[in-house]
């Protein structure tokens, strides 16, 4: 089984963001940047299918600046086989540059699966993965959070607003991983040396300019400060009334 | 420019609440654009959009078949890529939900227009202007859409619906489309045993984190829930990653970003993780025995204290009003 795994490079959820001198884009400055955590959950079920299929490979691919390589490497040391970084310094803001761009990569790789995570936690798209499968044309589902699969066919469960969709596919196919499709594991320092001397192809590619220009980024206003209300129990009264005559949302 | 295409959704039939969202907001647009509003429902024989004809709608079509009841990917986006053409709509509007985040993508790459996803508003200043949080809410993108035409997908929530004394002309199209490559088919809906609301939908939501101790003590939220009518229970990341509660009920850069009318943090104490994803909530409460909690640094109202003694207290007062009005 031939699996690609498309991944990116972002700051850390726990990141602290700060508006760099141009206005448009964050200060990287001090930031830790971290493998998606939605790709990890893609990458861990792409190396399970290969494990379970006893043989085939899991190529993943970026498309970033030259310090994703690291990101790539990351993704070696879980237990992929090779890497592709799709080199560009340029920020993206339409995410159908980005789908075209990996389209260009994978569209005669051979893949029986290519999987993504449902977004990633930078720009929050949700769209790159879905846009894949339309432009190759392939079966694609979106957040899968539950999947099986079997002869050239697959069974994926995804969770949408008060109840659960089950989607069923013939391979080749897209699909993006939600949390909890799996647990993924943790790079080993035995991985983490194998990685090293893994394949990693860098191309530079050029990108389209996209559909968006940025006018600003800016930090989200200020919440008014609040207020305490009061101390355990005997402060409920004060808050009921807050929410009623103040706030009027009760 | 071409009209607006607002695209709505159903559930067995019926239109939910982000149709009229999502109307309201391409309305909106298209007063400002000096272009019309096409609407477009895709769902059952059985679905019944007239509803939606009070928004602001020039025209709604629904386009029937048993089965596009469910969510079917290829359906859909045939469906309204086939519309957009015949009309030469210029911008596609609709919801960020789990649907709208896979329909809407799937538009742009068919149609080659940009996406501008999940966004909290929608304006025109020498073109069609978005504001889209990013990081979770973290950080918010003024974007200007340069293309021609374009997708945007709104977050739910984010648009308040208004009725218009205009009424929409109503058509009724058989789709009668299949499927020309393979595809993915959604073959069944798995309903919770009780129906919930999605966090990422309810008007109030109810969020507990370590602080509840254990599991079954989230009943004391879901009591609330149920005392406050039309809530959600929500959850923070540590107590998801615990197992205590679903992923599907996380609120946070890892799980869902909310903009409810009224937030309760009930024991949780505010990773920044967890801020991106209810700051744009209207109203936040916050109840938690640690003063210096940094929930209180976003909560407009907070109870310092033991959450054992007052959200049982809360829950009955909240049943008093309730009662009263």
């Amino acid at each position: 089984m031939k699996i690609a795994v498309c991944i990116k490079r972002v700051p850390d959820t726990e990141t602290r963001i700060k508006i760099a001198a141009d206005g448009r884009s964050i200060d990287e400055s001090g930031v830790k940047f971290v493998l998606n955590p939605y790709d990890e959950y893609a990458v861990e079920e792409a190396l399970r299918r290969k494990e379970s299929a006893g043989s085939g490979e899991v190529v993943v691919i970026a498309l970033g600046p030259e310090a994703a390589q690291e990101t790539i490497r990351t993704a070696l040391a879980m237990g992929a086989d090779r890497g592709v970084l799709l080199k560009t310094e340029q920020r993206v803001l339409d995410p159908l540059v980005v789908a075209r761009a990996l389209v260009a990569e994978i569209k005669d790789g051979g893949y029986d699966l290519v999987l993504f995570g449902k977004l990633a936690v930078d720009d929050y798209h949700h769209a790159v993965g879905p846009m894949v499968a339309e432009l190759l044309g392939l079966p694609g589902v979106s957040a899968a959070a539950r999947l099986e699969l079997g002869d050239g066919k697959g069974t994926a469960e995804r969770e949408v607003e008060g109840g659960v969709e089950v989607v069923e596919f013939p391979l080749p196919a897209v699909l993006t991983a939600d949390k909890g499709l799996n647990e993924p594991r943790y790079p080993a320092l035995k991985g983490i040396m194998a990685a090293k001397k893994k394949p990693l192809e860098v191309k530079p590619v050029t990108l389209e300019a996209g559909g968006f220009d940025a006018l600003e980024l800016a930090l989200p206003p200020e919440r008014k400060p609040g207020r305490i209300l009061g101390e355990g129990p005997d402060a409920v009264p004060a808050l009921i009334a807050a929410l009623r005559t103040e706030a009027k949302v009760l | 420019m071409g009209g607006v295409l607002a695209v709505l959704e159903q559930r067995d039939g019926a239109l939910k609440k982000v149709s009229y969202e999502v109307v309201t907001a391409a309305r909106s647009l298209a007063d400002r654009l000096n272009a019309g509003v096409g609407a477009i429902a895709i769902g059952p024989v059985a679905l019944d959009a007239t509803a939606a004809t009070t928004f602001g709608a020039d025209h709604v079509v629904i386009v029937a078949d048993d089965h596009a009841a469910l969510y079917q990917p290829h359906l859909y986006v045939r469906a309204v890529a086939e519309r957009v053409k015949a009309k030469d709509y210029s911008v596609v509007l609709l919801s960020a939900t789990a649907l709208g985040k896979d329909l809407g993508p799937r538009l742009a790459a068919r149609l080659g227009w940009p996406l501008a996803a999940d966004v909290t508003d929608v304006s025109v200043d020498g073109g069609i202007v978005v504001t889209r949080p990013v990081y979770a809410g973290k950080a918010v993108y003024r974007l200007k859409v340069t293309a021609p035409r374009c997708v945007i997908s709104v977050r739910p929530n984010s648009v308040t619906p208004v009725e218009k004394s205009r009424t929409a002309t109503l058509q009724h199209v058989v789709l009668g489309l299949d499927a020309d490559r393979p595809v993915a088919r959604t073959v069944a809906m798995k309903a919770p045993a009780e129906a919930k609301l999605d966090v990422a939908e309810a008007l109030i939501v109810v969020s507990g984190g370590r602080g509840l101790k254990e599991p079954a003590n989230f009943k004391l939220l879901e009591d609330l829930a149920q005392a406050l009518g039309a809530a959600a229970v929500g959850a923070s990341r540590a107590v998801v990653d615990a197992g205590w509660r679903a992923h599907g009920d996380q609120v946070g850069q890892t799980g869902k970003t909310v903009s409810p009318g009224l937030y309760f943090a009930i024991g949780i104490s505010g990773a920044i993780q967890h801020l991106a994803g209810m700051r744009t909530a209207k109203v936040i409460v916050a109840i938690n025995k640690d003063k210096d909690a940094p929930i209180f640094k976003v909560a407009d109202y907070g109870i310092v204290g033991d959450l054992f003694e007052i959200v049982p207290r809360l829950t009955q007062e909240i049943k008093k009003v309730k009662a009263g009005t």
